[in-house]
């Protein structure tokens, strides 16, 4: 079990600030996050898009802030868990132990919740018969290529995975990618490439059409995808792969007991403190009077949160408030000093 | 104010007054009309404001860009007439615009 001051939930913008804020406090905490790098939503739904109001930061896009997060906090040598996701929190008198899917243990008299809209996974397909075959024969990630060696694959997406495995897979399986409209989003080498080996009978492409139905009883045989015109063709299918994107799902945090608005927790707007004494919820994820989901108010919110932290991890050590310009407390933590 | 219909996927409507320069999801999400989640807050990122376009309307409303019709490939059965309803802006010329949301946003 990890023993910490701050168990952060997020690796966002928010919750790479809360480490700087925790940090320079003299605060330890660790970062678990679902996805497999720090960013949150920055990084995966807008990381070349530019943002305009970060304070004294004219332009820069998600993938820039993160980076210079990132690189704030480099001197408190933090800890991340990544492609790990909390399930379950439970109280242990004065202090909290959470644990991952991935059976990680940690433990920590403070949690900040830093969730953004909840932990991203993957968009599924969404007809109902396709989730008897999840993890069987239906995939929306390759994480061992050999799994889709000489098979019959039915790739659906038009983005870059879409292709990008399309090509992969053609090396040694059949390979059919289907697209609800014509055009598919791609770097251009990849679509040129793709139309080569169209032409060599590598990959088939089914533009435009839909998963009509999937014909198979433990495993997939064939699938029918209806085209805009209302025809319908049968493909011969042993797996299919789906690349949807992501979305965001709140998940296990609704079962915690915390109190919530919709898919919000709700707060106090003095440090952000849920009705759980310890858990504080930061960002996009937590909602009060007059909640404005922008990056800088997270900001605000893990800076007044980190301050009852502290006073919950050192009970016997009076709080301080103290300028990064003028305390040699914290220029030594920074590593300036 | 224009007025503006959100009709769920099992038939039932609720009629309301949206402000001019309002997206047809800010009108939506300000009412609680049920179906439309807009996780990413109108930045055009995820799709769950998604809706169905009454087909008459369809060429009343300015054309999706590139951004729009990619995240309308991720939508839950996206159709023809599918548009992100942060990017319907609300005019007088949209007055009596009818939408329909999908039976899930994700």
């Amino acid at each position: 079990m990890v023993k910490t001051d701050v168990i952060i939930i997020g690796a966002g913008p928010v919750g790479l600030f809360a480490v700087h804020q925790l940090g320079i406090k003299g605060l330890k905490s660790v970062v678990i996050d679902n996805l497999d790098k720090a960013g949150g939503q920055c990084i995966e739904l807008y990381p070349d898009k530019p943002i305009y109001d970060i304070p004294a930061v004219p332009e820069c896009t998600g993938k820039e802030l993160t980076k210079n997060l990132l690189e704030q906090i480099k001197p408190f040598k933090t800890e991340f868990f990544y492609n790990e996701r909390v399930d379950d929190v439970k109280q242990d008198k004065d202090n909290w132990i959470v644990k991952t899917n991935n059976k990680n243990e940690f433990t920590a008299p403070n949690i900040i919740i830093a969730g953004g809209v909840g932990s991203f996974e993957p968009r599924k397909l969404s007809l109902k018969e396709a989730e008897k075959f999840e993890g069987t024969s239906i995939f929306y990630a390759v994480k061992d290529k050999e799994k889709f060696k000489n098979k019959y694959i039915s790739i659906f997406g038009g983005g870059d995975s879409a292709l990008d495995w399309a090509l992969e897979l053609s090396k040694f399986s059949k390979i059919t990618i289907i697209h609800r409209r014509e055009e598919f989003r791609g770097a251009s080498h990849t679509l040129s490439e793709l139309k080569k080996l169209e032409k060599n009978g590598k990959i088939s492409i089914k533009t435009p059409c839909q998963l009509e139905s999937i014909e198979g009883d433990k495993n997939i045989k064939n699938i029918l995808i209806k085209f805009e015109n209302g025809k319908i063709e049968k493909i011969k299918t042993d797996i299919i792969l789906g690349f949807f994107g992501l979305i965001m799902k709140l998940g296990p945090i609704a079962e915690w007991g915390l109190n919530m608005n919709k898919k919000t927790i709700e707060v106090n707007s003095k440090n952000f403190e849920t009705n759980k004494k310890g858990i504080f919820a930061v960002g996009d994820i937590c909602t009060y009077s007059g909640k404005l989901k922008l990056i800088l108010s997270g900001f605000h919110e893990v800076a007044l949160a980190s301050v009852e932290c502290f006073k919950r991890a050192r009970p016997n050590e009076k709080y301080r408030f103290e300028f990064t310009t003028s305390s040699k407390n914290i220029q030594e933590r920074l590593g300036k000093k | 104010m224009p007025k503006i219909t959100y009709i769920d996927h099992q038939g039932n409507s609720k009629t309301i007054e949206v402000e001019n320069g309002l997206s047809v999801m800010e009108g939506a999400v300000q009412n609680n009309i049920y179906g439309i989640d807009a996780d990413c807050g109108g930045s055009m990122a995820c799709a769950t404001c998604h809706v169905y376009v009454e087909e008459k309307w369809l060429n009343k409303l300015q054309k999706a860009e590139d951004g729009e019709i990619d995240m309308i490939d991720m939508a839950v059965d996206p159709k023809k007439n599918s548009r992100l309803s942060c990017q319907l802006i609300v005019s007088n010329e949209l007055d009596g615009l009818i939408v329909t949301t999908p039976e899930k946003q994700s």
